[in-house]
């Protein structure tokens, strides 16, 4: 029994040292020594106060993504749609970016409503191919993950091209009133954070003390019970995508009116993926992904210096990231590894 | 070929499914093997086919111990047995499906498949289309297929599980005709697993009752019937004297009601119950009664006729409009149809109020919630799991969320798996309800309970519903009866 | 003269097709058995490094494409494991190793890039190649674009008209009747996972040795994710998901064609068809259209229509099976 109990503790720990372990055996192969590659991203992290204020510029758009899945992982779907949802927040924000000329006090505020707006509606049309149309929200996100992205393309060489003509990387840098206000020379922008922190504290209270929170939790477990309860599972589950899509959205808009000045390519920078591991690896537990968001963003900046510093390539960052989700889902739940004194016994 | 099952002993944790079981069969006879749902037949057969492997016991064939590894390797030596949902593959074409595991032939040939479904098919006379799919058949067809298959695959002994559920009377004719020419001119031993008493006495040589996993008796057949219910059912339960209840308006009215399913439909029911009436509704798994309390509860549609509460027609409401209008259904699965393994006992408390303020007042609900814990006797806290509950607090569970001031109830079985004390607990809850002008309608596999607590009692057999009796004036004899499939 | 400009897009159509025709082949057997393997795009990624970068030092094609099969197989057998052993989420662990396989294809792979390797020999097929117009098209490309079509061949008689082939497809449409008949579930699901990766893998390495020699960061992103929606919409089906592809390059081919002829005309929105195309043909799936389809088409044709209509997944995918 006592042995039980220990496990609990210690295990959760084991697959992380597994991707620590591994990824320095990779390091090790290619010739680096892993504790000065550790350092570099360490440094590459928080070496100085503009690399502290990008990890933290990066972190915003990434908390408020995984806050989003926090809904859609509750209710039982697999959100795959929130790359294309940021996007379209993206999109949203530019447009008004683009289109009015007014006071930031007028713009930002605009801009957000706007990148809230597109994302809910672009993950409500998922919602609704899944509740009406069997669609599976997969399948259904990763064709519009592909759609915003074409449409992305389409508006940054097309309509939105820069005067000097179109070089596909994105659109001309927006006017000053549209940006999100930065400190000092970084990307960080304060009313960004302050977003993340009341989206995250919004979220934490519908899913742990309101009503909603509770159906969401019982159709994630058991549609047909929750059915047979009394719950609406239709409803429920579009609402859910909405708001996920929302604050994907400002997550949107949040990259490219702080981090960028403009509508890029690939705008999203790969942050909805990101934000699925981000919530895989907290096992869903809703107050450890604002720190595990923090710790993926550390580490996928300071890979940057990584490769800058020692020329390994930055993705080495993603890997150590990726192996933990992995080991994690693996060899996570010890009980299923069979260690344990339960038999498995149905009749 | 003899089959001999020598103290055949299954477990499932502490369930006796199967506890010490012998059987003989002799080849070319056809036997019935009869008891109620959760005697043991399914288990027993599951063993005897190769499916699951028994914990204790042996089984001999003409004397020779087997051991099989699997249903496949039970056919090649001999035995096979037709599923009540064949264990065909719906996807797969008539051809495919029965060249599934037929033989090592790498490349499939399509022409000694057809060749043999038409011999087979010419044989017993079954009229199927060889070219089309098997999810476009009908039940009755597939399990035509089935048997086909089996027979080629050298079945000597064929078990058939409750074949003649949701098939036609033509088609069951072709199979009681099929199944006498086996025996009779081919010499196999067919054993039909089935609780209609009318068919064992038309079709079997002999029977052997079942109950509780052990065999309870052996008779010849045809015989009375009484004989056979007598086996199955046990002892005629004393009649306790019921307080005469007064009966209010009506509450529920079903006319000339139809509901389709895909394995069976229910047709002509008319029923009409009043506030304060306690309705039971008798027979076996699957004949019907489950169908006509979902179509109360507004989980299923009449295709035809009328659905009335309290004088207005809801036919077509949706569940959710039903349970708003004072109907409360509980499923008998409860970890599957009801509960949220995952959720405390103050979250399902909380999910099964009709009124929800926006937020969760956790505080309140506790204490709502142990408010309720002590009424229904639950042993358990707000904050313990569903799935962490027994059965019999389950259950209990399942009670306390069912809404005040209902107009009608709506129970799967709702004492199944439940000592006695906890029964007779749930019943004085019901009583109560009644009290305050609730209807209630029940179905139970429990003959005792139906006597007991039942003002009328319908019972259901095959799809069809019989007249409704007034259990003051009826008896075990004809409720058994009735459910072997005697208007 | 058979080489006009016409006859030559259509023949680059069928080789830059080829990579996506073989992971269609290689999902197809892997889902039907009951297994998706989200993994595709990691997958190709890696077997595209792996295989130009063995194949680079080893100077033999053929262990390149080796060992772009071993890596598909690997992620494949992850997933497979995963799944039926350790009982996690098919989604969650393809999911994972997709991010990883870019992630990681880009870190092993970064000594390599953009260095010229080798390739796949041209082999035109005498007396075929001369054929009007499918010649050219056809019959003049290299032996990995033969075997594509070859596998196609392969995959669909394997499915369809042998006995291992009802094996697989049981595990995958009815799992207990599978069990019933004598098939070793589990053991198809791992086989034909296997199998499947491996092929994806061939596919991955077919593009980094035979359409864009060499190895760069990301070169084949985007495919296995096309692929998958391929296998969707072409319904399982080994020769629709062959049309699939060869549409899809079709489209991309037209888009560039289009691009160069009307510069104006924004026509990157070509590149979203096959994915409206997908959630249509899903949207078909998920309801009744085909069947009131087929219904009101004339009696001779409801039988072939059905048949050809049929877009069903196999019933069981993605589920668990567990013996008794």
């Amino acid at each position: 029994m006592n042995s039980g109990r220990w496990m609990r503790w210690v295990w959760p720990a084991v697959p992380i040292v597994g991707a620590l372990v591994v990824t320095s055996l990779l390091l090790v192969a290619f010739g680096a020594a892993p504790l000065e590659a550790f350092q570099a991203m360490y440094d590459g992290a928080f070496g100085d106060q503009s690399k502290t204020l990008s990890v933290l510029a990066f972190w915003i758009p990434l908390l408020l993504a995984s806050t989003g899945l926090l809904i859609t992982f509750r209710a039982g779907l697999w959100n795959i749609g929130i790359e294309g949802q940021i996007v379209m927040g993206a999109i949203a924000a530019s447009w008004v970016a683009l289109s009015l000329n007014a006071p930031a006090v007028i713009l930002i505020p605009l801009e957000i409503l706007a990148a809230m707006l597109a994302g809910g509606l672009w993950a409500g049309l998922s919602a609704v191919l899944k509740t009406r149309g069997k669609v599976h929200e997969i399948f259904s996100g990763l064709a519009l993950n592909s759609i915003a992205i074409i449409f992305t393309n389409y508006l940054i060489s097309g309509p939105w091209q820069p005067p000097e003509g179109g070089t596909f990387r994105g659109t001309a840098p927006f006017q000053p009133n549209a940006l999100l206000p930065l400190y000092e020379n970084s990307r960080f922008s304060p009313l960004s954070l302050v977003l993340a922190i009341i989206a995250f504290i919004l979220v934490v209270i519908a899913l742990q003390g309101t009503f909603w929170g509770l159906k969401l939790k019982a159709i994630g477990q058991n549609l047909r019970s929750a059915f047979l309860l009394g719950v609406s599972s239709e409803r429920e589950m579009i609402l859910a995508m909405v708001f996920c899509g929302a604050l994907a959205g400002l997550g949107g808009a949040v990259r490219t009116l702080s981090w960028f000045d403009s509508l890029r390519q690939s705008i999203s920078g790969g942050i909805g993926f990101m934000a699925l591991l981000v919530v895989m690896l907290s096992n869903y537990r809703i107050f450890l992904v604002p720190p595990i968001a923090f710790f993926f963003s550390m580490v996928l900046n300071g890979s940057i210096t990584l490769q800058l510093r020692t020329q390994l390539h930055s993705s080495l960052g993603g890997i150590l990231t990726e192996l933990m989700v992995l080991f994690v889902i693996l060899f996570g739940d010890w009980t299923k590894l069979g260690f344990s004194r339960k038999k498995e016994d149905d009749g | 070929m003899q089959i001999e099952l020598r103290n055949i002993r299954k477990y499932f944790g502490p369930v006796k499914a199967n506890d010490g079981i012998d059987l003989t069969f002799e080849g070319g006879k056809i036997y019935g093997l009869l008891g109620e749902n959760g005697a043991g037949k399914s288990t027993l057969m599951k063993i005897l086919s190769g499916y699951q492997p028994q914990d204790a016991g042996e089984i001999l064939f003409d004397g020779q111990l087997q051991n099989f590894s699997s249903p496949a390797d039970a056919l090649e030596k001999g035995i096979g047995m037709l599923y009540q949902d064949p264990l065909d593959v719906p996807a797969f074409s008539v051809k495919d499906n029965y060249l599934l595991g037929r033989d090592r032939r790498f490349v499939l040939n399509y022409q000694v498949a057809s060749q043999e479904l038409e011999e087979m098919t010419g044989r017993f006379n079954f009229q199927l289309d060889l070219q089309t799919t098997i999810d476009n058949l009908s039940l009755g067809e597939r399990q035509q297929l089935e048997l086909a298959r089996l027979l080629v695959g050298g079945a000597q002994v064929l078990i058939l599980d409750e074949p003649t559920t949701g098939i036609s009377t033509e088609q069951k004719e072709v199979l009681f005709g099929s199944m006498r020419k086996l025996a009779r001119e081919e010499g196999k031993t067919l054993i039909l697993v089935s609780h209609k008493l009318e068919e064992v006495q038309e079709l079997c040589d002999h029977a052997m009752v079942l109950q509780k996993g052990k065999l309870v008796g052996e008779n010849e057949v045809p015989c009375s019937n009484e004989t056979l219910v007598e086996m199955m059912f046990g002892r005629i339960p004393e009649r306790s004297e019921r307080p005469d209840a007064k009966f209010g308006d009506t509450v529920l009215e079903l006319v000339d009601v139809q509901v389709p399913t895909y394995r069976l439909t229910i047709k002509n029911i008319n029923l009409s119950i009043q506030k304060g009436e306690i309705f039971g509704l008798a027979g076996l798994e699957g004949s019907g009664q489950r169908l006509l309390l979902q179509a109360c509860a507004g989980l299923l549609h009449p295709d035809h006729g009328k659905i009335m509460l309290s004088g207005q027609d809801v036919s077509g409401w949706s569940y959710h409009r039903m349970q708003n209008a004072g109907v409360g259904y509980a499923a008998a699965g409860r970890l599957e149809e009801g509960l949220v393994a995952g959720l405390t006992l103050e979250e399902h408390v909380e999910l099964a109020k009709p009124k929800h303020s926006f937020f969760i007042n956790r505080k309140e609900l506790y204490k709502e919630t142990e408010t309720k814990i002590e009424q229904f006797q639950v042993v358990g806290s707000p904050v313990t799991k569903a799935d962490e509950l027994s059965g019999g607090n389950q259950q209990r569970l399942l009670f306390a969320l069912l809404r005040d001031n209902l107009k009608l109830i709506l129970l799967e079985h709702p004492t199944r798996g439940l000592d006695v004390r906890s029964a007779n607990w749930i019943w004085e809850q019901l009583y109560l309800r009644r009290e305050a002008g609730t209807a209630i309608i029940f179905m139970s596999a429990d003959l005792d309970e139906l006597f007991e607590r039942s003002d009328r009692i319908a019972v259901f057999s095959g799809g069809v519903m019989s007249r409704i009796l007034e259990t003051k004036e009826t008896s075990v004899d004809e409720i058994g009866h009735l459910i072997g499939g005697q208007a | 003269m058979d080489s006009s400009p016409l006859i030559l897009t259509l023949a680059s159509i069928v080789l830059a097709s080829t990579p996506l025709i073989i992971a269609v082949c290689g999902e197809i057997i892997t889902e039907r058995s009951g297994i998706v393997n989200l993994s595709l795009d990691g997958s190709m990624l890696m077997a595209a490094m792996m295989g130009f970068i063995v194949a680079l030092e080893t100077g033999s094609i053929w262990f390149g494409f080796l060992a772009g099969m071993a890596v598909g197989a690997l992620f494949a057998f992850i997933v497979a494991f995963g799944s039926i052993r350790l009982r996690q989420s098919q989604f969650a662990i393809g999911f994972v190793l997709t991010l990883l396989g870019d992630d990681l294809s880009a870190f092993l792979g970064q000594n390599y890039t953009r260095i010229p390797g080798p390739m796949v020999t041209h082999y035109p097929i005498p007396v075929l190649k001369d054929i009007p117009i499918i010649g050219p098209i056809f019959f003049n490309q290299d032996i990995v674009v033969y075997f594509a079509f070859i596998l196609v061949a392969i995959t669909w008689f394997w499915l369809f008209r042998t006995q291992p082939g009802l094996r697989l497809r049981s595990a995958g449409d009815r799992p207990e009747a599978g069990f019933a008949r004598g098939v070793n579930i589990n053991f198809q699901r791992y086989l034909y996972t296997i199998v499947g990766g491996a092929l994806v893998g061939l596919a991955g390495a077919s593009y980094s040795l035979n359409i864009k020699i060499g190895w760069s960061e990301g070169i084949t992103r985007g495919l296995g994710w096309i692929a998958l929606a391929i296998v969707i919409f072409g319904g399982w089906s080994p020769i629709r998901g062959m049309f699939g592809a060869l549409l899809f390059g079709a489209t991309k081919a037209l888009a560039t064609y289009l691009q160069r002829t009307f510069p104006e005309v924004s026509v990157v929105a070509f590149n979203a068809i096959p994915w409206v195309l997908m959630i249509l043909v899903l949207l078909l799936v998920g309801s009744d259209f085909t069947e009131r389809l087929v219904t009101i088409a004339p009696k001779s044709l409801q039988k072939p229509l059905q048949r050809l209509l049929r877009i069903s997944p196999p019933q069981a995918l993605g589920s668990t099976f567990v013996e008794d």
